[in-house]
């Protein structure tokens, strides 16, 4: 554990930091608007962890002069885990936009966005069908 | 400060702000996606995360709730699992490259071919949209695809929204 590798890998703890704050989030609170948010901060420390796997030491964005002389020493950071990312930013803010109109049509269904109140709502029908089966079937079950 | 922000979301239960953290959120990140060479993804990051998504879960709020209310589960059990895991990956780290090496494994496969062939292949600039739209047309191309499935859903579930709220008001109407 040198100075040298501390400093090498604190980027990557610090997104795991992040993730896991993340994480928490949607394992551990009830409101499902929250639990978006959560699953953004998630994947936004998962974005930044990739592109730190690209960046290289003296490096610079990975875009040519106009006129295209590309100067062979100048250093270029790893444009492929940038290209994968675009892509996965656009895949989140969908997956994003399904789950708040699924929250929206939740909300209207039981009045709540409460994971909690959601489940008790749940329950009580459950046990009302139940209870009706047993009615229906003469009161043995 | 995208750990205090972060962490200041798990406190909060005005869902008001937590949304507008998250806003601060993506900004900060895009931030640090800038000082890490990628542009591109930045303003990415900065039109979609900061700017839809806030629109998108403001617009959420408005047809649902403002405030959250407390859970009634104990935090042990989440907070052990998280550990666990941030354990884990960190203990996962320890292998990895240092920051910005450039032997990196990551650095050293198709990356370069990438750099060099590009102004041949394609003559375009920014090796980033070279990339995107040429060598993996076909992965934008299944992400167009996520889109387009992504909206037909989204306006499945909430096309319906007005037209039922007309109905139960009609209903209410007639019972009264």
């Amino acid at each position: 554990m040198t100075f040298e590798f501390i400093v090498g890998h604190i980027n990557y703890w610090l997104f795991i930091v992040l993730m896991m704050t993340g994480l928490y989030i949607v394992v551990s609170k009830g409101n499902l608007v929250k639990k978006i948010v959560g699953l953004n901060i998630f994947q936004t420390s998962v974005f930044m962890f990739y592109i730190s796997v690209g960046k290289i030491t003296g490096g610079t964005a990975p875009i040519f002069p106009l006129d295209m002389n590309v100067d062979p020493d100048v250093v270029y950071s790893n444009p492929l885990p940038h290209v994968l990312i675009l892509t996965a930013i656009v895949v989140g803010v969908a997956t994003t936009a399904l789950g708040l109109a699924l929250i929206v049509r939740i909300r209207e269904e039981y009045g709540t966005i409460e994971e909690d109140d959601i489940l008790d709502i749940e329950r009580k029908v459950a046990s009302d069908e139940n209870r009706l089966h047993g009615e229906a079937m003469g009161g043995r079950a | 400060m995208l750990v205090a922000t972060a962490l200041t979301v798990v406190r909060t239960s005005s869902l008001f702000s937590i949304v507008m953290l998250s806003g601060v959120f993506s900004l900060l990140s895009a931030l640090l996606l800038v000082s890490m060479d990628a542009v591109d993804v930045a303003f990415t990051e900065a039109a979609v995360g900061a700017g839809i998504s806030t629109v998108l879960m403001l617009g959420t709020l408005a047809l649902t709730s403002r405030m959250e209310k407390p859970s009634r589960r104990s935090p042990a059990i989440p907070l052990f699992v998280v550990t666990v895991t941030g354990a884990v990956l960190i203990y996962g780290t320890l292998d990895m490259p240092n920051f910005g090496d450039p032997n990196a494994p990551a650095q050293t496969h198709v990356a370069p071919d990438y750099l060099q062939q590009s102004v041949h292949d394609v003559d375009v600039p920014n090796v980033v949209t070279a990339i995107l739209a040429s060598y993996r047309g076909f992965d934008t191309l299944g992400e167009t695809a996520v889109v387009f499935t992504a909206g037909i859903a989204v306006l499945l579930l909430i096309s319906g929204l007005r037209r039922r709220r007309d109905e139960d008001d009609e209903e209410e109407r007639k019972d009264t």
